[in-house]
């Protein structure tokens, strides 16, 4: 009984850290594509290992932990994407680093990236 | 005719079953009139928003290629997880994005649809917009700027499953 506590706290704790792990990388990144790159991956397991955590502390909700990882699942790479998308339709600025845009070479568009040196 | 009405019927009465067990789940509750009623009310609404087009049949075959995709889509999640965070927590963060663009042998809009997001869910990907069957990826690393190589790296893995499963 207390083990199976345990475990599930020390799954929640993981999650915790990888959901902080996910606001540093907001913080931290140089543009909002990067910045969505953390924030989905992130929260997506962060959320995942928490939910499942509480699942397995308390064995009677795990049922719906199951259906609601399985909701995140399925909705989080839906809005990230359409943030990126609606992002890149109005032109916020890509980082200096950015390599490539295929996405605005195929519209005919301008390569938005940031004039302004950055201070790392 | 009378097939493809017997099998939308079967849609509309799986669609139901699954959502009377995630009532189940959610209430804990026994009472089997309770669940016939919910049964009823997930029938009509089954029934008003299920159109069958964009289901597959189910075959054993697409079911276990389903199964072994959810396990490799975990692998996958978990994998992008330990990435991220590599990249997190290091003094100078190690990024070289870029918009890449990747092509799909996918048919099915539904199919399209999981991909895209699957491809949002993995290592350093995140797919910004869709024509056709390009999709437009941001990647956080990117190694090859040219189409077919960033296919094979980005698609490949997932399309072998989700062409048996929706091919």
């Amino acid at each position: 009984m207390a083990i199976r506590e345990l475990l599930g706290s020390i799954i929640a704790l993981i999650g915790s850290l990888f959901l902080f792990l996910g606001a540093l990388g907001i913080v931290r990144m140089p543009d909002l594509y990067n910045r969505m790159q953390t924030g989905t991956k992130s929260t997506t397991l962060g959320t995942i290992l928490t939910l499942l955590g509480i699942g397995i502390y308390r064995l009677e909700w795990l049922p719906q932990m199951l259906i609601l990882i399985a909701f995140i699942l399925a909705t989080n790479p839906v809005s990230s994407h359409t943030l990126a998308r609606a992002a890149h339709f109005t032109g916020i600025p890509l980082t200096r680093k950015t390599v490539a845009d295929k996405l605005a070479e195929e519209e005919h568009r301008p390569i938005p990236v940031e004039e302004e040196e950055e201070v790392v | 005719m009378k097939k493809h009405t017997i099998e939308s019927w079967g849609v509309r009465v799986s669609v139901a079953a699954v959502l009377t067990l995630f009532y189940f789940f959610w209430t804990h509750n026994h009472n089997v009139s309770d669940l016939a009623v919910i049964f009823l009310l997930a029938f009509i609404v089954a029934w008003g928003f299920v159109t069958t087009q964009t289901f597959p049949r189910l075959t054993p075959k697409r079911l276990a290629y389903s199964l072994v995709y959810i396990l490799y889509l975990f692998k996958e999640i978990i994998k992008a997880n330990l990435d991220v965070a590599r990249r997190v927590i290091q003094p100078r963060i190690p990024i070289n994005p870029g918009i890449v663009e990747v092509r799909t042998r996918l048919k099915s809009p539904i199919g399209r649809m999981i991909l895209a997001n699957s491809i949002t869910l993995t290592p350093g990907t995140l797919s910004v917009d869709i024509k056709g069957d390009h999709l437009f990826i941001h990647w956080i690393d990117v190694t090859d700027i040219d189409e077919q190589k960033a296919t094979e790296k980005i698609v490949a893995g997932f399309e072998k499953y989700l062409e048996v499963i929706f091919g």
